[in-house]
């Protein structure tokens, strides 16, 4: 077991660095990285790659996205193992402030990753991604909503966000742009459980980010908010002061900013930065 | 038990059991990691609790229609279990037919089933889309989901098996010789049942019945899945506290101390079934 991980680590550690290496340019980066890992397995000279596993505690709305830079990231550091836990920016927020042992945070709004550095369990975030908002309604759109302004007829079941979550917070915003009262049936503790109520077909509409629907697929329509009343909210990342494992936290961080993150999140419907 | 102990001396010795009062080390340390164990916590929660504005928080917070709609519902939950799942125990204590084992089974399930996994299962039957629910939704315009209706159904569902798992117990340990003397005596069998039967499990339904209650009143996982959640409608005290958590920690604590006093109000109101050793129930 151990002297094929040796060889794949040595293999690949080339291509490794310059993966983790920020903006590196060249095609060496990501996606080739993973491939080189399983056809090559000619060893040279062992190289300190990096080693060590990682916590990476992500938005909900990055759960697809974050996965497969999960799996690059691993992919490329065959040394390193990345668990990514998903939940409300706010859930995760309060594991950290209670010490949740994590190394990486990747939230979907200013204001929790605020919260976190305010505490002081993390430093300078960088914003690498934007979303937005669309009203996801089940196949075949059984409440006929054509538009955000539906969502205030009492006759269309809406599932929200609760207000403490950034997709609740981001999607009472749009509704307060276009001056709608909107009473829904349930405020759900993150927007994977609102986009679930959608696809069971409990509700006619939720308010989601526009990567939800796109990661939903066939199993929900989006129904777009016009940009005039649309609310967007950024996604800022931090390595957390107490990981256990600072190059690896911060090399994951690089992936997510470099053009190989940046084609993943843009793939998920993300807007750039 | 001899006639000459005093009252309080066979109380002690019920309390004992076999009357010894030292206890040696290889017990004790391992029960008095457990006692802490779970004291410990509960402590936790009283020294954090921000006493100095309590009731200034509670009152701002959603607590009080909060715990207004889990009492109701966990109560409206208890009747049903009762009317149902009392004669269910008796079906499966007192009778014999094909399938029992299996029906037992099936029926004590939501005990070991995650809640979570039976509010997916609520969700698949009644469900506005599910197998049953639909047919409501297009006949009658019912729908569950999201109404107080369903917090009961969630809570009811995962308690009721208590009720009649202690029910049932109960009644085979019952004495059935007076049941037979009351049938002997012309009693039809409804009337053993009103009369002799119910009357004679008693504190064991007393008990099943807080059990199911307070299971109902700490229902989160099918409550949350198949009900949702909103303020005043379908958001019970621990799906607030869950949500205050991230919010306002201050007032879940304050939140969770509501429920630890109700809780406690049930310990003292069963204090005769569970505070004393040795009980059946």
């Amino acid at each position: 077991m151990r002297r094929p991980a040796l060889a794949l680590v040595t293999a690949v550690a080339g291509l490794a660095l310059a993966a983790c290496g920020g903006g590196a340019p060249g095609p060496g980066a990501g996606a080739t990285g993973a491939s080189a890992t399983r056809g090559t397995t000619t060893a040279g000279s062992p190289t300190s790659d990096l080693s060590g596993d990682i916590t990476v505690l992500a938005a909900a709305s990055l759960t697809e996205s974050f996965t497969t830079l999960a799996e690059r990231f691993e992919a490329a550091h065959p040394g390193v193992s990345v668990t990514v836990s998903f939940a409300a920016s706010s859930t995760l927020a309060a594991q950290i402030a209670d010490g949740a042992p994590a190394d990486v945070y990747a939230s979907a709004s200013a204001t929790t990753m605020d919260d976190v550095t305010a505490a002081g369990h993390a430093d300078d975030p960088v914003v690498f991604a934007v979303n937005s908002m669309q009203i996801a309604v089940p196949p075949g759109n059984p409440g006929d909503v054509t538009g955000v302004e539906d969502l205030a007829d009492p006759a269309v079941t809406t599932a929200l966000c609760q207000p403490e979550v950034p997709c609740g917070a981001t999607a009472a915003q749009v509704l307060t742009h276009a001056g709608l009262t909107v009473r829904p049936v349930t405020l759900e503790p993150n927007v994977k459980a609102v986009l679930s109520k959608v696809r069971l077909g409990e509700v006619d509409a939720g308010v989601v980010y526009v990567t939800d629907v796109l990661a939903a697929g066939d199993d929900v329509e989006g129904v777009e908010i016009p940009g005039a009343v649309n609310a967007t909210t950024d996604y800022p990342i931090a390595t957390l002061s107490r990981s256990q494992h600072p190059d690896v936290a911060a090399a994951f961080v690089d992936l997510v900013l470099s053009p190989t993150g940046a084609g993943v999140l843009s793939a998920a419907g993300f807007a750039p930065r | 038990m001899p006639t000459t102990l005093s009252p309080r001396e066979r109380t002690r010795r019920a309390r004992t059991g076999a009357g010894s009062r030292s206890a040696p080390v290889p017990l004790l340390a391992p029960a008095l990691v457990g006692i802490l164990f779970l004291v410990l916590p509960l402590v936790g929660l009283l020294l954090r609790a921000p006493w100095a504005d309590a009731w200034t928080s509670l009152r701002g917070s959603a607590a009080g229609e909060a715990l207004r709609l889990s009492l109701w519902t966990s109560t409206v939950a208890t009747v049903i279990s009762l009317l149902v799942g009392v004669p269910l125990a008796w079906l499966l204590a007192r009778t014999v037919f094909p399938g029992q084992r299996l029906v037992r089974a099936l029926v004590t399930l939501p005990l070991v089933l995650p809640p979570v996994v039976g509010g997916v299962a609520l969700l698949m039957a009644f469900g506005r889309s599910g197998f049953i629910g639909q047919h409501l939704d297009r006949w009658f315009g019912v729908t569950l989901p999201f109404t107080p209706a369903a917090v009961v159904i969630a809570e009811t569902f995962v308690a009721m098996p208590f009720l009649v798992v202690t029910v049932e117990g109960a009644l085979r340990a019952a004495d059935r010789g007076f049941e037979e003397a009351a049938e002997t005596l012309g009693a039809g069998r409804m009337t053993v049942f009103r009369r002799v039967t119910l009357p004679l499990i008693g504190p064991s339904l007393a008990a099943g019945a807080v059990l199911c209650w307070a299971r109902a009143l700490g229902e989160f996982g099918a409550t949350i899945t198949f009900a949702g959640s909103f303020p005043g409608r379908t958001q019970t005290m621990p799906i607030a506290v869950y949500y205050a958590l991230e919010a306002d920690p201050d007032a879940a604590i304050l939140l969770s101390l509501v429920l630890l006093l109700v809780s406690v109000a049930v310990l003292l109101a069963l204090r005769d079934r569970w505070l004393r050793a040795g009980s059946a129930a």
